[in-house]
């Protein structure tokens, strides 16, 4: 299971990558792994707004239905089409290819605060 | 891996999707050693078997294997079983969850002439399916399995070891099913894969063994028919022989139900788009939404439709083929219809 060293997780297993304000966010291969085969995802309008910790969109896998929660506040300004014609992809590239959204941050500083770290991440998906 | 009856059985071995397309396509094996056997010799034990279910026993011919059900006097569904026929003997093959139910129902009407063994714990069960399943057999049997016609067996032997060898499955393919005793078990689990291997053959976990039965319509107990339902309203008719002689467990209320009619079917439901219909969702009674008329009982999205299948029961008058409805996903109002079952037929 890989957990990428460079990025922050939340604990209901969505990775961020922040970059020029913009956190592109998907789930782990942890979570891929749990939810097995993903039929399809349900993403939010670009232009939409995100709050920390609240559900944007859903996957729909073969073993079960997982809601997914912006690990940050902002606005939504991608979503990776490639998902609707290649949902699978969340599951053989989780952390590249199978990005999710990419949001506009808000509130940056304050948002990662409640982010977890590799080892934190670790920590939680090992317990 | 999860807790299945007593047994830890994983639900998928690497991808639930990917092991239902390898069936579709080729070849998979299930180990399905959690199903239970019971054995039933002495006197009288066809009457009594013909008795305890609704298919037509008596009809039977040593060798041959019959899908059927056990009702309670309500005609509701104590399980739904799979008979074989032996010169001497039957076994009949009972649901996991349900060995210590069906065994205590069968025990209470057994006449004294009638012995039961429940050798469950004795036997293993591997399910060969695919088009290729007859290519794999016929390297492990020491007969020629391949000329068995559907629904019939031979107590043979498979890799020189004795095996109870019948041409039946739950997934629609072509497929053959091995009782052995577990000793026995590995090896020719083995010898399967070894078989297998020029066709790709994989084994295949309990969420593609779902979807498999689910694109047939195939019903499962406890999620599409149980105590609470019956055979007549479950699609169950053409096993239900209700002009057979003997006063089978159940046959006067069943008799009763269909001269009156059934208020209700279970019906096979495709989405019009891409929504995911699990178990407990609504079925609405317009594609556009309308009243809840049921819920969904077993649902997925059929990896080969790439569309959301689902069973439930709604009202006879919009069970019909062709009848548009709804499915409430979650929120989401995905337009359905009644499809004539079966969702996926195979194309050989």
């Amino acid at each position: 299971m890989k957990i990428p060293t460079d990025l922050l997780y939340t604990k209901d297993h969505e990775w961020v990558r922040f970059n020029d304000g913009i956190a592109t966010v998907g789930i782990t291969d942890f979570a891929q792994g749990e939810l097995g085969d993903v039929v399809f995802v349900q993403m939010p309008e670009i232009g939409s707004a995100t709050s920390q910790g609240d559900a944007f969109g859903s996957i729909e896998a073969v073993k079960a239905v997982a809601d997914l929660y912006a690990p940050v506040s902002g606005e939504v300004v991608e979503v990776n089409s490639t998902l609707e014609e290649k949902p699978e992809t969340i599951n053989s590239e989780p952390y590249q290819s199978g990005w999710i959204i990419k949001i506009k941050a808000s509130n940056w500083e304050a948002d990662k605060a409640n982010l977890l770290d590799v080892a934190a991440y670790t920590d939680l998906t090992s317990a | 891996m999860v807790d299945f009856a007593g047994y830890r059985m994983p639900i998928q071995y690497h991808s639930i999707r990917a092991e239902h397309m390898r069936v579709r396509t080729t070849v998979g094996v299930f180990d399905v050693s959690h199903m239970g056997e019971f054995f039933v010799t002495g006197e009288g034990r066809e009457e009594f078997i013909d008795r305890m279910t609704v298919n037509d026993v008596k009809s039977m011919h040593a060798g041959q294997a019959q899908y059927s059900c056990m009702c309670m006097p309500d005609g509701g569904i104590v399980d739904d079983l799979l008979i074989y026929k032996f010169e001497d003997k039957f076994m009949i093959v009972v649901n996991a969850a349900n060995t210590k139910k069906d065994w205590d129902w069968l025990f209470s009407h057994k006449p004294s002439t009638v012995e039961m063994k429940d050798r469950t714990d004795d036997y293993s069960l591997l399910a060969i399916q695919g088009r290729e399943a007859s290519a794999v057999i016929n390297q492990i049997a020491d007969s020629d399995v391949t000329s068995l016609r559907y629904y019939t067996f031979v107590d043979g032997k498979a890799c020189d070891h004795p095996a109870i060898i019948s041409r039946t499955g739950y997934t629609g393919e072509d497929g053959f099913e091995l009782y052995l005793e577990n000793e026995f078990a590995p090896d020719v689990w083995d010898a399967v894969m070894k078989a297998g291997k020029r066709y790709e053959i994989e084994p295949i976990g309990l969420g593609a063994r779902d979807s498999l039965r689910l694109e047939m319509k195939m019903a499962l107990y406890g999620n599409d028919i149980d105590g609470t339902t019956n055979p007549l309203e479950a699609g169950l008719g053409w096993i239900t022989k209700l002009n057979k002689e003997s006063d089978f467990v159940g046959k006067e209320q069943l008799l009763k139900i269909k001269e009156e009619g059934v208020t209700r079917r279970l019906a096979a439901i495709q989405l019009e788009d891409s929504g995911f219909p699990r178990p407990g969702y609504p079925i609405l009674s317009e594609t556009k939404g309308g009243e809840v008329i049921g819920k969904v009982t077993s649902g997925t999205v059929s990896p080969m439709l790439n569309k959301g299948i689902a069973l439930g029961y709604v009202p006879v008058d919009l069970a019909k083929v062709g009848t548009k409805l709804a499915i409430d996903c979650r929120g989401k109002i995905n337009a359905a219809e009644v499809i004539k079952p079966p969702f996926y037929i195979r194309p050989y």
